[in-house]
């Protein structure tokens, strides 16, 4: 796949190549520098954006967000020199880094808002960057479906969750994050507690691709390795988590907040490490595992104890440090071989030992095994989960077991088998990376053993104060390779066992479950697709019913309408009861006359059987308006009214002189339909007349505009100080609507005149 | 349509609807009319000559597209929004300027003028774009 493109000779991307591998270096350093600071108090910075709606650009820097920041720039830099030497030379690189830096900068901002809705705009960068990465092999239909997927499954999330944003933004009066965390009791008493937290579990889940909004992950996979690596494992995919971390101290702790995640986590952490044994393809392997570990971090922020959220954020690091290093390591074999099917390689460690050493520290600290960091990870989540009370502690365990022995089969089968036996016939001679694609892995391996060795620093540094931000209060933090012998190392010992009994036998078993998933009538994707089809089916069939290009039909459901909803109004909420009394001594024989003129009109419009007439007759009854406008001393309405009703006229008999000559077609005919939605309008529109006016005038408006259009706007005519001053807003939009739908009728007859008219026009 | 007798009288009527269209935009303020009654009078007058002679020759009367007009009216009413800006306004306050003060007589020039231009432009040239296409089909 990175293969086939016509290349541009490009020393590691050119520019673009030491721009994005300069940024997010450089940045690195700096949040390295602030390290030890934040270790010991957050920070808060901020400046208003838009400080009439409470909006900030600040940033909330503690143990979470810096953890978070250091694994985006340090990942991030491994990435984008690895990028430059496996796509440098690709003629669209210079786009894919602007996407690469975009997402960067989107993820940065994410996890240092301080700001909710701050936190939502970066968020949402991440999507779009998410869908501009997965489509950018845009001629390829498989990546466009698979990028729409991923922006409409994690967008609808977000937009779901912008509403708990809102929400739980209105309960605590502010959307600044460091005054919410402290507010957690009153939240989680607020009877919109259970609103605010699915909504944002909305977000959450369908962000880090929990079941059942797990499938656009896989599919994601589309993207070039880099941005699988770095976005659909070590950072993006995390948000969600990353959100549920951030929000622990004020949403979480309820009973609803532990089963929920707990819940959805561990279905989600078993659930994708069985189909990642199914998978024989190595990137959809590490897919689904990248899945497993999105539930199992779900799993233990639900949990919610201090150890549970210690043993989450180890996690958090040890997934980072491994997954990206195979993500990296697998593309290195892509590119070398020209195959990434398991059942294909084999024996690559003679050709090519550094990617192998790379993938066999990656993988021994994914499997668990001492002295890498992921031992520790997973000592501390067996006893983070033994920890808990009563049915808890047994479903987190399970959980927690079961996948860690898939995760350990699946470690044999990524980095083990590719590299060990004899060297098997590839569709490329393999040959060993070069070395900025080969540098990421390994550091990032070395890590994960040095980490292991020195957890103190880990714990320190990194896990203790990110704890200290999720849990909410300050507690020591102390992670250790070797804690005794306890029921946490006997569980390991049997995982290792288990696991290594299911790596012999993998393939037995994976050709069971592709039997057992052929049959199973469940296939979330299809679903997905069925999804899509039946939206479009429901606008199609709605489209269909009331527009159907027939203006009767549009005039019939608008009216009806009408008719229906303000009728019904009436009838329940009593207003025919108002007592309205009506006299007729005040009407003066002129307005009788203009009535008079006004009812001949409207007959003649019904009864007329010329089109013609017709139109003429309405303008009749709009100049009869008109003249009763002059009447009650609005000249400026009787003005604009005159003029329309001119207009208008001019107007309908362009458009009679275009429409078919049908004269049978207009001859007066009784239609009962019509003359009943006709009826209904008038006496509706009649009635809310009457209680409109049977109602006290309420002056207030009146006198206020009586008494400030002079002085305040220098202006004695009210109607036009209201229309260019008091409300200049309103007329801005409607003078745009004016101009847009002109344009917009203009492009339409342009749309439907013969080709002659063009030449007509030049 | 030929008439000698629209043609003659339309030569008048045209110019004395142009012109009092402008009354109507100016006077507006303090007296019936504004930009919403002038352009509605402007586009009549066009729409007069369109009728009297052939959309070719309003066109070139006209020297412009009218739906440059519209737009270009949206545009001036916007702008005339974002001088508050530069006193540290709120958008669309409007700002006024009094020349020539003489005892109690002065010309008052305000943003607010300026934005009753932009809507009579606005819907003069939406009118006259309807009203052109139209009429150029037959």
């Amino acid at each position: 796949m990175a293969d086939d493109y016509p290349k541009v000779d490009r020393v590691m991307g050119g520019p673009s190549g030491w721009i994005s591998i300069g940024f997010p270096a450089v940045l690195f350093l700096y949040f390295l520098g602030l390290l030890p600071q934040i270790a010991q108090a957050p920070q808060v910075h901020g400046i208003d954006w838009v400080p009439s709606l409470g909006i900030r650009l600040s940033v909330l820097l503690d143990g979470l967000s810096m953890t978070f920041a250091l694994l985006i720039t340090g990942i991030g830099t491994a990435v984008t020199l690895y990028s430059a030497r496996y796509l440098g030379q690709h003629p669209d690189y210079p786009r894919f880094v602007c996407y690469l830096l975009m997402f960067m900068v989107g993820m940065l901002g994410l996890v240092l808002s301080d700001n909710l809705i701050a936190l939502f705009v970066f968020w949402e960068i991440t999507t779009i960057a998410s869908y501009l990465l997965i489509g950018f092999n845009a001629d390829s239909a498989k990546s466009r479906r698979s990028a729409l997927q991923a922006l409409l499954v994690t967008g609808t999330g977000g937009l779901a969750m912008l509403g708990g944003m809102i929400i739980l933004g209105t309960v605590a009066g502010t959307f600044e994050l460091s005054q919410i965390l402290t507010m957690g009791d009153m939240i989680r008493t607020h009877p919109w507690y259970m609103g605010i937290l699915l909504l944002f579990l909305a977000g959450a889940f369908t962000k880090s691709a929990q079941v059942p909004f797990h499938f656009w992950l896989p599919n994601a996979m589309a993207a070039p390795t880099p941005v699988s690596a770095y976005l659909h494992s070590a950072t993006m995919v995390k948000a969600g988590v990353f959100l549920m971390a951030r929000m622990n101290p004020s949403l979480g702790g309820t009973d609803a907040w532990f089963w929920i995640l707990t819940l959805f986590g561990g279905v989600t952490a078993v659930f994708a490490s069985v189909m990642a044994m199914r998978q024989t393809d190595i990137k959809q392997v590490l897919a689904y595992t990248t899945l497993m570990a999105l539930g199992t971090l779900t799993m233990f922020i639900g949990a919610g104890t201090h150890y549970a959220i210690m043993a989450g954020m180890t996690f958090l690091v040890v997934h980072s440090l491994y997954k990206a290093a195979l993500f990296l390591m697998i593309g290195i074999v892509d590119h070398a071989t020209g195959t990434r099917e398991a059942t294909v390689l084999g024996g690559l460690s003679k050709v090519m030992p550094l990617t192998g050493l790379a993938a066999a520290l990656a993988a021994l600290s994914m499997a668990g095994v001492p002295p890498m960091v992921g031992f520790i990870g997973k000592e501390f989540m067996y006893k983070a989960g033994l920890g808990l009370g009563g049915l808890g502690a047994f479903w987190v365990t399970v959980m927690a077991f079961a996948a860690s022995v898939m995760m350990f089969a699946v470690g044999g089968i990524v980095a083990l088998k590719p590299f060990r036996g004899n060297l098997r016939p590839t569709p490329h001679a393999p040959h060993e990376g070069p070395w900025p694609m080969l540098a990421g892995p390994l550091v990032l391996g070395a890590l994960s053993l040095m980490f292991g060795l020195l957890p103190g620093v880990l714990g320190h540094y990194l896990v203790g104060p990110a704890t200290h931000a999720v849990y909410g209060e300050v507690r020591t933090v102390h992670l250790y390779l070797w804690g005794g012998f306890n029921t946490a190392l006997l569980l390991s010992l049997l995982t290792f066992v288990a696991g290594w009994l299911i790596y012999r036998r993998h393939e037995a078993i994976r050709a069971r479950l592709a039997a057992f998933e052929a049959r199973s009538p469940i296939d979330f994707d299809a679903g997905w697709d069925r999804l899509l089809e039946g939206f479009k089916g429901f606008a199609a069939w709605q489209a269909a019913l009331i527009q159907n290009g027939s203006l009767q039909r549009y005039m019939a459901v608008t009216f009806t309408t009408f008719v229906a909803l303000v009728g019904a109004t009436y009838v329940l909420r009593g207003a025919f009861t108002a007592g309205v009394s009506l006299s007729t001594e005040s009407v003066h024989p002129i307005q009788w006359t203009v009535l008079a003129l006004i009812c001949a009109g409207s007959l003649l419009v019904v009864w007329t059987h010329s089109r013609m007439t017709a139109v003429a007759a309405m303008g009749v009854v709009g100049i009869g308006v008109a003249l009763i406008f002059i009447m009650f001393s609005a000249p400026d309405v009787a003005i604009t009214q005159l003029l329309v009703e001119v207009l208008v006229v001019v107007l309908v008999s362009l458009v009679m002189l275009r429409l078919p000559y049908l004269p049978r077609r207009s001859r007066a005919s009784w239609r009962p339909g019509h003359a009943l939605i006709a009826a209904g309008t008038g006496l509706v529109t009649t009635f809310l007349m009457i209680s409109v006016l049977a109602g006290d005038f309420d002056r207030r408006l009146t006198t206020y505009f009586e008494a400030t259009s002079y002085p305040e706007a220098h202006g004695r005519n009210i109607v036009n100080v209201i229309l260019v001053d008091f409300r200049t807003l309103d007329t801005f939009g409607e003078i745009a609507v004016v101009v847009m739908a002109a344009i917009a009728a203009f492009a339409l007859l342009r749309g439907a005149a013969p080709a002659k008219r063009d030449t007509e026009e030049m | 349509m030929q008439s000698l007798i629209l043609t003659t009288a339309t030569r008048l009527l045209v110019a004395l609807l142009l012109v009092f269209s402008i009354y109507a935009l100016l006077r507006g303020h303090n007296l019936p009319g504004g930009g919403f009654i002038g352009g509605l009078i402007g586009a009549t007058a066009f729409i007069l000559y369109t009728i009297a002679t052939s959309v070719r020759e309003a066109r070139t009367a006209l020297r412009v597209d009218p739906a440059n007009v519209a737009m270009l009216g949206v545009g001036v009413a916007g702008l005339s929004g974002l001088v508050a800006g530069f006193v540290g306004q709120p958008f669309f306050t409007g700002q006024w300027l009094f020349l020539f003060r003489n005892g109690d007589s002065y010309l008052p020039l305000s943003t607010v003028l300026v934005f009753d231009i932009g809507v009579y432009m606005a819907v003069f040239g939406g009118i006259l774009t309807l009203v052109f296409a139209l009429e150029q089909e037959i």
